[in-house]
């Protein structure tokens, strides 16, 4: 059994994709992460949509503050800079184009760059969040997901089945098998995990993967 | 003339809420500004057939705890005692957590109805219903189930929909100080959809950490000016 990334690496990568000077969303869950991860010498504003631009790390016990959470429910630590401000406000700068990145887990994505990451069979109940916001308003999407479901099914998918947050709005699918890119001639496979081959990735994807020129393996 | 805002408990904040009421709660989700005294308060006065409007439908107390240590009361109260008849919010449950909240289980059982609504689109509609708009287009949703049934128009060459305003008849607030006239001031993560929803009911009721006389809060740094603020309760922090 060939070993895949585990949450922390694959995280790491998607910090990776954050541009200096960058502000970035991180959706619920594993993309929380991420705030542990900054690169050295790089500085990112992260904004939680539940109002708050420039917080840092995750809290330790110690520094937990209940009423200073992201958008997890995680309690998170303060960055000097740090504001905050009311859910409309903080949706005007997601809407408006004032986010440069959003990091958010999926369900399934489609070769389109459709996003599906809010429903699932089973559970009629949950909802969206700011997912449908984030995705239609970020400039970038960084999708970071297990490739494939614990039954071994494809995620990545030539049309999603599950319900559609938005529409070909993906950038980078980060997963831990592969890193991929969404272009208008199809998903182009740009990183692989140490120890696997394109034709092993390639079975376990619905949507037709376009190896890169220059694929390499991931790294940090 | 001075109206007294101020009242002594919680259970007195929403004694008139009536059978079909139009409920907001503020908060996220979690206990970051939600207002814990005033659910408490409601579940006690038991009104029925209410339509809660909140970012979350809550967990339910033994969830709570895998959140916040010691857990809390949220939303679910309303949910066990049977008391909601419709749920509109953003995250009505956690995917994240077991399918047991009080209002998943209730949905299951066809008790409750559920509009889901993206969340930034909820805090504009109430925002628009605050400020007397009649709507407003966004992207947000085209090509999904939320455009089902509402106006499209191409503007700019885009597709958008229509969206429509939300009020309530209360809203029930938490905020961290408030002056005795009724000016707020929020703490932290704890802000969140609370001004929001504040200037959107006809009763906005809020339970505070503090209250301090008027003059005491910096002019520059209030939130919800008073005219929004019908009751307050300063509830034990």
């Amino acid at each position: 059994m060939k070993s895949r990334l585990d949450e922390q690496t694959i995280t790491l990568r998607a910090t990776r994709e954050f541009a200096d000077g960058s502000v970035v969303n991180l959706g619920y869950g594993m993309p929380g992460l991420c705030a542990n991860f900054i690169p050295e010498g790089r500085t990112v504003f992260f904004q939680s949509e539940n109002g708050m631009l420039g917080y840092g790390s995750l809290a330790s016990d110690a520094e937990k503050d209940y009423e200073m959470i992201n958008a997890s429910d995680q309690p998170v630590t303060p960055m000097p800079g740090l504001c905050f401000f009311d859910s409309a406000a903080s949706f005007d700068m997601i809407r408006g184009g004032h986010i440069d990145v959003v990091v958010l887990g999926a369900y399934q994505v489609s070769e389109k760059g459709d996003l599906a990451n809010w429903g699932r069979p089973g559970r009629p109940a949950t909802g969206m969040g700011g997912g449908m916001d984030l995705a239609s308003g970020a400039k970038k999407v960084i999708v970071t997901m297990l490739h494939t479901t614990k039954e071994g099914e494809p995620r990545i998918v030539k049309e999603c089945t599950y319900p559609l947050t938005a529409r070909q709005c993906v950038s980078i699918v980060i997963t831990d098998l592969a890193v991929i890119e969404v272009t208008k001639e199809g998903l182009v496979l740009k990183e692989i995990a140490p120890g696997w081959t394109v034709p092993e990735v390639q079975n376990l994807t619905e949507a037709r993967l376009i190896p890169a020129k220059d694929i390499k393996e991931i790294a940090l | 003339m001075t109206v007294n805002k101020v009242l002594s408990s919680c259970d007195a904040a929403v004694a008139d809420v009536f059978d079909g009421a139009t409920v907001m709660v503020g908060g996220f989700g979690s206990f970051a500004g939600l207002p814990v005294n005033l659910i408490v308060a409601l579940s006690r006065q038991g009104a029925k057939n209410l339509t809660v409007i909140a970012n979350m439908g809550g967990v339910g107390f033994e969830l709570s705890q895998r959140l916040k240590p010691g857990g809390y009361p949220d939303l679910g109260l309303l949910f066990e005692n049977g008391q909601v008849k419709k749920f509109i919010g953003s995250v009505p449950a956690l995917g994240g957590m077991p399918p047991t909240s009080p209002l998943e289980r209730s949905h299951r059982e066809g008790k409750v109805e559920i509009e889901v609504v993206p969340q930034g689109t909820m805090a504009e509609r109430i925002r628009c219903g605050a400020g007397g708009l009649g709507g407003f287009y966004t992207r947000v949703g085209v090509g999904t189930v939320v455009e089902k049934g509402k106006e499209k128009k191409v503007i700019n060459g885009k597709e958008y929909i229509l969206e429509l305003p939300l009020v309530a008849d209360f809203a029930l607030i938490k905020a961290h100080k408030a002056d005795t006239m009724g000016n707020l001031v929020y703490r932290k993560t704890a802000r969140c959809f609370n001004p929001v929803m504040a200037t959107a009911a006809r009763t906005t009721i809020v339970e505070v950490d503090k209250l301090v006389p008027v003059g005491e809060l910096d002019p520059e740094v209030i939130v919800t000016p008073h005219v929004y603020v019908h009751r307050i309760v300063e509830v034990a922090g």
